[in-house]
């Protein structure tokens, strides 16, 4: 997704003079094809998150687009109050660009893993959410996001080969998007972790269990009707992220299915367990986590016998 | 002093913010009182701003936003504020708040978080050169304030972009919320900070109308940005205040914080509008 977004980023660049590109000294062979083509809309404000976004809320009450660039956890979780009291209360067009979600980081260990900032962003109403899956979702995703009036987060993946079978590329704000239907299940999974649920949904079939899975990426607005109109089909109910469980897919869906009285029953796949100080890739993870596609057919199975 | 500058006089400014905290029965009566001359200096004469909303306004952060009503009292002579609003003051439903909120016209940013103000205006400054306009950003910090970090990650990056178009003004009172800045984290060699990290540093008595006028008016000589430390008197113009007495809570040590935090009684109200329709 890294690829996608500064590809697509130049393109808006080279036609939106409003554009301005920050970053917290990171993103070595990323970044440079923007620095190059507009070297003086490149603004690295070092290793200080918190004077960026605030920097970056004094740009965009100016008049710019400024994206603020970072490791996902120091874009979100060390400015957090920068971001709250900044873009979110003065309702200002700052982009925040979190990389690495979930366990991406992998061997850079636990200070790196982004397992909070979707629930942590989601507490701030005014900021637009986008979580794409893949690197085509995240494309037409920041594409179609440029002109919202507010500020957005997005949380990105380093991973450029990902991709989710079935996604198309497709993002719509508000909306989810169901990339396999089937009828005894529905799996709601949010960000690259995707892969996973659409590849436990093949193993499933094969045993005769047949999965819906909905993409989540995007919050506020939240996409609270499309998810309420599926999942109101199905008594089983699994959500899978690589997030911790509070305040993110599993809570939103929880909330859904509570609030809108559906009579299904919530699994949430989520991380629930604080650092043990160990690290591993990003496939490891997922499997010491419970998260990847054995760990998604085990709880599935579990969920349509109960 | 020209017409401008009377226009919003200190006396009138501090005659505001007793009768404003006294009808709202709040305190931060001795922060407000110690900015008076500072504000009055920047809204008479410094700023740059046609009205409210013009885009090619100066701007100014008053990042020390505990300050607001001092702000207020100055929007308000400005003519950018109704008596309506400013009755307003800490009441119900109101946009005047002991912080300042940007959903006020004549609020350029919302503060109240200390340490967060200067890094908006490094970035209003940044966007000033950006958009190749000669705007200049007014930041008003507190020397309690230079304790945040964040503050000195703009000091850093204010600096290695030359943001000579940016003024941070520190109100040195000497004090901050639990006690004495020499006591808590020492800043007394504040001008020795500031000039390590790359700025132009100024020392002015922060009373001195005429002094501020000059150090905030002159053109910047180089192309770092400049800091004004303004050493001020918490309290300034109420003589039991500046001395850090509370004529009610008598109980109380003998310290200006106290005016941090205390609400004015009928007495005190009285005692220190009489000592302000005294002064010049």
């Amino acid at each position: 997704m890294r690829k996608a977004f500064i590809e697509v980023l130049c393109e808006l660049a080279s036609s939106d003079d409003r554009i301005v590109l920050m970053t917290g000294d990171l993103g070595f062979m990323a970044l440079e094809p923007f620095r190059e083509r507009f070297p003086h809309r490149f603004i690295n404000a070092g290793v200080a998150e918190q004077n960026m976004i605030g920097v970056a809320t004094g740009l965009a009450e100016a008049g710019f687009r400024p994206y603020a660039y970072s490791i996902a956890p120091f874009a979100s979780l060390r400015p957090f109050e920068f971001i709250r009291n900044g873009p979110v209360m003065h309702r200002l067009p700052v982009r925040i660009v979190g990389m690495g979600m979930g366990f991406e980081y992998g061997h850079s260990g636990s200070s790196h893993y982004a397992l909070e900032d979707i629930g942590v962003m989601r507490t701030l109403p005014g900021l637009t959410i986008v979580v794409p899956a893949d690197s085509s979702q995240a494309a037409t995703a920041i594409r179609d996001t440029h002109d919202v009036a507010g500020p957005v987060y997005y949380s990105l993946g380093k991973d450029d080969k990902i991709s989710v079978p079935g996604l198309n590329g497709c993002f719509e704000l508000g909306r989810v998007q169901v990339v396999r239907q089937g009828g005894d299940v529905a799996i709601v999974a949010m960000g690259s972790i995707s892969q996973e649920a659409v590849a436990g949904a093949a193993k499933l079939s094969k045993r005769g269990i047949e999965a819906t899975i909905i993409v989540v990426s995007n919050f506020n607005p939240d996409p609270e009707d499309d998810l309420f109109e599926v999942l109101s089909r199905f008594r089983s109910v699994v959500s899978v992220e690589a997030q911790t469980v509070s305040g993110g897919l599993g809570a939103f869906v929880a909330y859904v299915i509570a609030s809108r009285g559906l009579s299904c029953r919530l699994r949430v796949m989520g991380v629930r367990t604080s650092s043990d100080g160990t690290s591993g890739n990003q496939p490891e993870r997922w499997r010491k986590y419970g998260l990847d596609r054995d760990s998604i057919v085990e709880v599935v199975l579990g969920a349509v016998s109960g | 002093m020209s017409m401008a500058q009377q226009t919003i006089s200190p006396k009138q400014m501090r005659r505001i913010i007793l009768s404003q905290s006294r009808r709202a029965n709040v305190g931060h009566i001795g922060c407000c009182l110690c900015v008076v001359e500072i504000l009055s200096a920047l809204y008479s004469s410094v700023l740059r701003a046609e009205s409210p909303g013009d885009p090619e306004r100066d701007r100014f952060i008053l990042s020390k936003g505990h300050a607001g009503l001092a702000l207020y009292a100055a929007l308000f002579l400005k003519g950018w504020l109704s008596e309506g609003e400013l009755e307003t003051f800490c009441g119900d439903n109101t946009l005047l708040g002991v912080h300042p909120e940007a959903a006020l016209p004549g609020v350029d940013f919302t503060t109240g978080s200390l340490g967060h103000g200067l890094s908006m205006a490094a970035g209003a400054a940044l966007a000033a050169r950006l958009q190749g306009s000669a705007r200049r950003v007014f930041c008003l910090i507190s020397d309690g304030e230079c304790n945040e970090g964040s503050v000195w990650e703009t000091a850093m990056f204010a600096a290695q972009h030359r943001l000579s178009n940016l003024l941070v003004i520190v109100d040195r009172n000497g004090q901050q919320a639990l006690g004495l800045t020499c006591d808590i984290i020492d800043t007394s060699n504040l001008a020795d900070r500031w000039r390590a990290f790359g700025w132009n540093i100024a020392e002015v008595d922060g009373h001195s109308l005429p002094d501020l006028v000059d150090v905030f008016s002159a053109s910047a000589t180089t192309q770092t940005p400049r800091i004004v430390l303004a050493k001020t008197t918490f309290g300034k113009g109420v003589s039991y205040m500046e001395r850090g007495i509370s004529l009610t809570q008598t109980q109380l040590p003998v310290q200006p914080i106290n005016w941090h935090y205390l609400p004015m009684s009928e007495h005190e109200y009285q005692l220190a509008l009489e000592e302000v329709e005294r002064s010049n």
